[in-house]
């Protein structure tokens, strides 16, 4: 009973910050109800006994990726941004896309059929903790993946190096 | 216990939200929070199934899937500084050099 509560509460709240991130004007703002709901959301994964990513999704979403948002929000100006309405022209389309999307895909939950379940229960995350369970999966099995993304990182950091960098003259 | 369908259905409504955000917002900067929006619900959704099927693999794939928003976030936002310095705007109705 109190869980369901807790998980109405958390529901609720990311919900209600998810609407607030999309329709505010002004990005900045937009930019802090972000941040709260990334927090909202690593209790969520504190809920489902994923400490290790509830830690990464405030490490590196809320200080990383979020503080880069707001540098980016700060380059770029706002000043203009109260003037102009905040929706393109189509925006009833869109709308209209994201509700249907919504319908079709709450009717298929109804069917979804989970599958049988695995070894790694809670009592066996219990006894190897769960930072060295994920880490045995992290560093056998997906090793390759775990390369290839750090390939990927690299990429991105010289990519976002090479493209916002001033051209130099002559 | 909370039953697995919530968390499913919470995620499906994260990530309709973000679809509203990218396809309605005039500013490029909250569609990129659009996009992290909706790899924040797919991220619940495979937290919350690795959670009920009792296999961490889920976990590993949200684990990239995080980095991967890491990487796109910095590319996107190199764009928007890039595209800024040349245009001057950050409303994407504003760009339109490559309409025929």
């Amino acid at each position: 009973m109190i869980q369901q509560a807790f998980f109405i509460y958390f529901a609720c709240a990311i919900t209600i910050l998810s609407l607030l991130v999309v329709t505010r004007k002004n990005p900045v703002h937009s930019v802090l109800w972000m941040l709260l709901l990334f927090f909202h959301i690593a209790s969520l994964y504190l809920f489902l006994n994923a400490e290790f990513m509830a830690a990464i999704q405030i490490i590196v979403y809320a200080g990383g990726i979020l503080v880069l948002f707001l540098f980016a929000v700060l380059l770029v100006n706002i000043k203009d941004e109260v003037k102009i309405g905040k929706y393109i022209g189509a925006a009833p389309t869109g709308l209209t896309f994201a509700v249907g999307l919504l319908v079709v895909v709450i009717m298929s939950v109804r069917s979804f059929v989970a599958a049988p379940p695995g070894i790694y229960s809670i009592d066996f995350i219990k006894d190897a903790t769960h930072t060295k369970a994920l880490g045995m999966i992290l560093y056998t099995e997906f090793l390759y993946p775990f390369e290839i993304a750090s390939l990927i990182l690299l990429v991105a950091i010289i990519g976002a190096i090479v493209l916002a960098k001033r051209r130099l003259k002559g | 216990m909370v039953p697995l369908h919530w968390y499913m259905v919470l995620s499906m409504v994260v990530f309709a939200i973000g679809v509203f955000g990218f396809l309605a917002r005039k500013n490029i900067i909250i569609m990129f929070m659009s996009i992290e929006l909706m790899l924040n619900a797919v991220n619940i959704n495979l937290i919350s199934l690795s959670h009920y099927i009792q296999d961490l693999r889920g976990q590993i794939l949200a684990f990239f899937v995080i980095a991967v928003a890491a990487a796109e976030a910095a590319i996107g936002l190199a764009i928007v500084i890039a595209l800024f310095r040349n245009k001057a705007t950050a409303h994407v109705d504003e760009i339109k050099e490559m309409q025929g």
